[in-house]
């Protein structure tokens, strides 16, 4: 140690003076006053989720209760239950029923398509293979979601890609028998409820790697020995320890998968058939049926749903090892 | 008599990285053995390759008889005490306890009472509803024990199982884990970098270093009896002393040891230099509670002792003589 220093040391103040003026007293004060700076950063926000978000939100709601007169057309601003009870008429319920069916398989096939990506990108991958499949699982999500959906319809055409290459492989006959069954078939897979299936799978399988992925993470890999340790076979691992501790994670990504399939209506109107899911039947209700009320009544349904899908999570311990 | 476990010339490499280095061990039934060494010595990897997660690049290992190259953990009849306990978030403290009874399959009324009685062994009777992150870091650990216990292994490997605990809670499982391993006749095979706790606890002791077997035996063996200047120096910090030093005093030209207790510390008498002893100069002096320690420089070559606390000690930078009965110094094996 030097003299100089030693000097300065003795020299020096224990206490600094502060460096006045506004700055200086506002650093102070929310020094002093934490909460105050955390307020002002938090206002805009919860000012604008509090009113343009839930604020239209509710202004959706309240169309809802109103009623459209079937003469004139108009908007008949009385409370009344009978635009959801329109609901229930056949050809609406069946609308719902579909899209709640095709979520709901979108979200089972993706959860297992996903598991074993998400596992072998938690526990296996490094370093530069692990960059790789952030870019990979990315890659799809910063290209238009139109574009995206357009090559599927190219891909899934009678003439297309898919068809092209069955047909070398000498099993254009497989595609032929699944198209020719009820329901799931048509023309060709972009105009059957398949081809829907299949681009709704590959437009949201991001968001449920990701969040399987990141559960996934935070099992230590310790436990997965454990278990073995302790006797359980790799199947019993899975069972007991790997799955109920993603399952956070496959829930979160459910949530996306499920609630993204419910209100899209996009990708059905341009790969699938003529018949409407609950997105398309919202488009058309407030548009070229002018029927406002009914297009809101369709968009709580979702909302509804996924309450319940919610709870039933939270039931069924989902969140239970967050 | 078959070993517990066996290594013949055993070795994991993982690239060019020796961890385990053509080992041969032989571990008795029913002992309790440390496996002793400084971190990166390869005394994690052997205990992983007799739990099986790790599989031998060449040699063999067997368990009381039975080759065990390519079996998986799972069929081994052996259980481990991970280092960071490794409990199961999800389930509660009884349903990890059950856990190895659960997978083999055993009625739920059946692995349920036969957790409660393992928990009751560790002394955490009526733990069982909780959930581990509502546990101390101890009560963990007896968890973790309990849930390898329950499953009666033929072997139990624990991973350096205190090494989170403090110092007086340490003190504690040691003495308890020693007289759970007498009561029970498991063979316990333990890893840890701590001497004192592997000399404390273990019938016999591996030290190893650099993927190698250093020196097997006895606490004692290895406390008293070193075979090289590793085993000297890690164990008990003794003082190593060079061959030129060595020769001086016993007459042989080979690396010694001597513990820091052995020596003893006097003034300088005035001028003269006395003829037994070695001069030396006090640097340093370290009070420990019980004991303090000097550092010395004699001539160079420095030196540790311990005297008991409230020994009238020289000032620091003084000229002091040390003396030594010299059946304390050890000749180790290792060529000069």
């Amino acid at each position: 140690m030097s003299l100089d220093a030693a000097m300065m040391r003795a020299t020096a103040p224990a206490i600094l003076p502060g460096s006045g003026g506004l700055r200086g007293a506002l650093s102070d004060l929310f020094w002093r006053k934490p909460k105050v700076l955390l307020l002002l950063m938090l206002l805009p926000p919860v000012l604008w989720l509090g009113i343009v978000y839930i604020g239209s939100l509710f202004a959706l709601l309240a169309q809802s209760f109103f009623s459209i007169d079937e003469f004139s057309g108009l908007i008949n601003r009385e409370f009344t239950l009978k635009t959801y009870g329109d609901l229930f008429q056949a050809a609406n319920l069946d609308i719902i029923l579909r899209t709640v069916t095709m979520a709901a398989l979108v979200t089972l096939a993706s959860a297992v398509i996903a598991f074993p990506i998400a596992y072998y990108a938690a526990r296996y991958a490094r370093g530069r293979w692990k960059a790789l499949f952030y870019l990979g699982i990315m890659l799809p999500l910063w290209s238009s979601y139109l574009v995206k959906i357009y090559a599927w319809k190219l891909i899934l055409a009678k003439e297309g890609i898919l068809t092209w290459l069955l047909a070398k492989l000498h099993l254009l006959w497989v595609l032929d028998a699944w198209l020719s069954l009820p329901i799931v078939g048509g023309n060709s897979l972009s105009v059957s409820f398949t081809g829907t299936f299949i681009v709704f799978v590959y437009v949201w399988l991001p968001f449920m790697i990701l969040p399987v992925q990141a559960a996934l993470e935070r099992v230590p890999g310790n436990l997965v020995e454990a278990s073995s340790d302790l006797g359980a076979s790799p199947g019993q691992t899975f069972r007991n320890v790997l799955f109920p501790l993603a399952l956070p994670g496959i829930v979160a990504g459910s949530i996306f998968t499920f609630s993204l399939t419910l209100g899209d209506y996009i990708i059905p109107q341009i790969i699938g058939t003529s018949r409407l899911f609950i997105g398309q039947a919202v488009y058309s209700q407030q548009g070229t049926a002018g029927n406002i009320p009914l297009a809101a009544a369709f968009t709580v349904v979702p909302i509804v749903i996924m309450g319940f899908y919610l709870w039933g999570a939270k039931r069924m311990g989902a969140f239970d090892a967050l | 008599m078959t070993s517990a476990v066996s290594f013949q010339k055993a070795s994991r490499h993982f690239g060019s990285v020796r961890a385990v280095d053509a080992v041969d061990l032989d571990i008795v039934p029913g002992e309790f053995f440390a496996m002793l060494g400084p971190s990166g010595s390869g005394k994690t990897t052997c205990l992983r390759l007799i739990a099986g997660f790790e599989q031998p690049t060449s040699g063999s290992i067997s368990i009381f008889g039975e080759r065990a190259e390519g079996v998986p953990p799972y069929r081994r009849n052996v259980n481990t005490v991970f280092q960071d306990y490794a409990l199961f978030p999800h389930l509660n403290v009884l349903d990890n306890v059950a856990y190895g009874l659960m997978v083999k399959g055993v009625g739920k009324a059946q692995r349920h009472k036969a957790a409660e009685e393992a928990l009751s062994l560790v002394r955490l009777p009526g733990y069982g509803a909780r959930r581990p992150g509502q546990l101390s870091g101890g009560q963990r650990q007896r968890v973790a024990l309990a849930r390898a216990l329950v499953n009666q292994p033929k072997v139990l490997l624990l991973d350096e199982p205190l090494g989170a605990l403090d110092l007086k809670l340490r003190e504690n499982m040691q003495e308890e884990l020693k007289s759970l391993q007498k009561a029970l006749g498991i063979t316990f095979v333990f890893v840890t970098h701590d001497q004192g706790e592997a000399l404390s606890m273990a019938d016999r002791v591996a030290v190893f270093n650099d993927g190698k077997i250093m020196q097997v035996g006895t606490p004692e063996d290895i406390y008293q009896r070193p075979k090289t200047r590793f085993v000297a120096d890690f164990v008990g910090s003794s003082n190593v002393l060079p061959p030129d030093f060595v020769q001086r005093y016993s007459g042989q030209h080979r690396w010694g040891s001597l513990r820091p207790e052995s020596i003893r510390v006097g003034r300088a008498a005035k001028g003269v230099a006395s003829g037994e002893g070695v001069s030396a100069r006090l640097v340093s002096t370290n009070y420990l509670g019980a004991t303090t320690k000097l550092a010395l420089d004699a001539d160079g070559l420095r030196l540790h002792a311990i005297v008991p606390a409230g020994t009238a000690l020289p000032t620091e930078g003084e000229a002091v003589v040390l003396t030594f009965n010299r059946e304390h110094l050890h000749l180790m094996d290792e060529p000069a």
